[in-house]
């Protein structure tokens, strides 16, 4: 379970959060490499924005700390805090600001002055297409203008450590697809955390996930690592153009079969082989249909499915 | 102290970017102007002073100053940018104070566009320009301990319109807890230490013993040490709510 990365960015040692009563996260530890993009995965009140706001240093941990860069956030959080881009939730920005005296504004925050300031600016405006909208107040501004105002605010410094807390929810595909190019570009040199509940993204730009729930990490891994868990993972789906009744009784007979399921969905009609303990038997089942002579339509190996992982480990919590 | 000052930067911008600024400006110089000269009979007293032009600031701020301070908090809380604020790389009690200095020198602002009064009494006779001064100075240190008091009590909620009338009951008891209706109240029961505690927290005292011309340090320093207090209480409250 543990980060393969030798460069940690990010360590989050045991971290809890208490309000009142609820146990809102509930001693979460993980770590975060250059070049890794960590998406934090879980339901909606799993937890995945109190831990942004510990490591950002907004929220004060009831236990366990956070590490960026070497610096504590508890006991050095300005030089913590100095480290991190972070786009909170729902991207909040000063709504009677223009974007250009928002962002002035932040890169003055950020110890930017004169020329430095005009360069870190324009960057950030490059990077995020801000430039038609610099002198409108904010509050007049698109939902997608006013995500990437945020995004542009984070960016603005260079951070090694970037933390979005879902940069691209209530964009549009186009916007989406933007926004995680643009991450995918700035992957390699940084430490990226972006919390989603959106799993085609872990897909789209994750190098790595971590799935929450109910405050505990319940899963921790590659995007591929965790498609395994899933009873799809190399599960074999085979078209026929007819005997299906007798194709579903000799697939149930081979060794390497756990089931077998008829399923009618947009493709058509099919059966679904699913394989014993996540092995391989496409081979079996290919042979199988060789020597029986069926009329195979499609035959297809199942790569295991995100979303089937994720209610699994999120209602086993 | 470079990031206070960039905090009140961007908090001067906005309170410029929108009408908030024309319109209190504009409302305070009215009211001011028109209390001094209708209620406070600023001609028929016949005297070159700006008294009556004072003696109305504690009622007018008391009325206005909340509605300024309002916001502070309360609309950072409201709209989230309390979080990308706190998670600048600035300390609390940049922020706070940063936020308190813009709302009072924007009040200063407005305190100072007043100087046509001055310039009238100047025209008309011969005041007593020292005793001017320390009423001026006297108004602004009462502004910024209505604006603490304020700045504090926006930060308890993320409603503006309760961060107001709470504000104004506070100050409202602050300014008259001089007064005999107060201390009447205590009078009779309570031990003569507390009588006095509580008239001497009096901001309406304070401010009619600078605006006689006495500036004596003991009231610029109430005024500053209860700014300070409740800055340091603003500080603490914002921690403890920001979560909500």
């Amino acid at each position: 379970m543990a980060s393969t990365s030798t460069d940690p960015m990010v360590e989050v040692r045991n971290l809890s959060k208490r309000f009142g009563p609820i146990l809102a996260v509930d001693d979460v530890s993980f770590t975060v490499g250059r070049g890794e993009v960590l998406g934090f995965l879980g339901p909606n009140g799993a937890g995945k924005s109190t831990t942004m706001k510990m490591i950002t240093g907004f929220l004060a941990p009831s236990a366990g700390t956070a590490v960026v860069c070497g610096a504590d956030i508890l006991a050095d959080s300005i030089a913590a805090k100095r480290q991190i881009g972070y786009l909170p939730e729902g991207a909040p920005s000063y709504p009677d600001m223009t974007p250009l005296h928002f962002l002035e504004f932040v890169a003055r925050v950020r110890g930017f002055s004169g020329r430095e300031a005009r360069e870190a600016i324009g960057n950030a405006i490059e990077c995020t297409s801000l430039g038609s909208v610099l002198a409108q107040p904010i509050d007049t501004l698109s939902k997608g203008f006013k995500r990437r105002v945020g995004l542009a605010q984070a960016l603005l410094h260079d951070p090694p450590v970037l933390i979005l807390d879902e940069p691209t929810d209530g964009l549009d595909p186009n916007q989406k697809h933007d926004v995680r190019k643009l991450i995918n570009l700035l992957a390699a040199e940084k430490a990226i955390i972006i919390s989603t509940h959106l799993l085609e993204e872990v897909d789209a730009v994750c190098t790595r996930a971590v799935v929450i729930a109910a405050g505990r990490l319940v899963a921790d891994g590659t995007p591929a690592e965790l498609e395994q868990r899933s009873r799809h993972h190399n599960a074999v789906r085979i078209e026929l153009a007819s005997g299906m009744d007798q194709a579903e009784a000799a697939l149930q007979a081979l060794p390497g079969v756990e089931s077998v399921e008829r399923v009618s969905d947009d493709e058509g009609t099919a059966l679904l082989v699913f394989a014993r303990g996540g092995r391989s038997i496409v081979a079996e089942v290919a042979d199988l249909a060789r020597d029986r002579r069926w009329e195979v339509a499609g035959l297809r190996v199942e790569r295991g499915r995100l979303e089937d992982v994720f209610r699994q480990v999120t209602l086993a919590a | 102290m470079h990031n206070v000052a960039v905090i009140v930067r961007r908090e001067l911008q906005g309170y410029f970017a929108t009408p908030l600024a024309y319109v209190f400006i504009v409302i305070f110089l009215a009211l001011a102007g028109s209390l001094a000269f209708f209620a406070g009979n600023f001609f028929e007293r016949g005297q070159a002073d700006l008294q009556p032009f004072f003696n109305f600031h504690p009622w007018l701020y008391l009325v206005l100053i909340p509605a300024l301070a309002m916001r502070l908090w309360a609309e950072e809380r409201k709209s989230g940018t309390i979080e990308l604020l706190l998670t600048l790389p600035i300390s609390m009690t940049e922020a706070v104070v940063g936020k308190f200095l813009a709302s009072w020198i924007f009040a200063g602002i407005a305190l100072a566009l007043t100087f046509p009064f001055w310039l009238t009494v100047i025209y008309l006779g011969n005041p007593d320009n020292g005793v001017i001064l320390a009423s001026y100075i006297g108004s602004f240190l009462m502004a910024g301990a209505f604006l603490a008091v304020g700045s504090c009590l926006s930060a308890l909620t993320k409603n503006q319109v309760i961060a107001f009338v709470v504000t104004a009951a506070v100050c409202f008891l602050f300014t008259v807890s001089g007064s005999q209706i107060v201390l009447g109240v205590l009078r009779g029961w309570a031990p003569q230490l507390l009588l006095d505690t509580v008239a001497s927290l009096s901001f309406l005292t304070h401010f009619n013993a600078i605006v006689r011309g006495v500036i004596d340090l003991r009231d610029a320093v109430f005024f500053l040490s209860t700014i300070a207090l409740f800055l340091y209480a603003n500080a603490v409250v914002v921690d403890l709510k920001k979560a909500d």
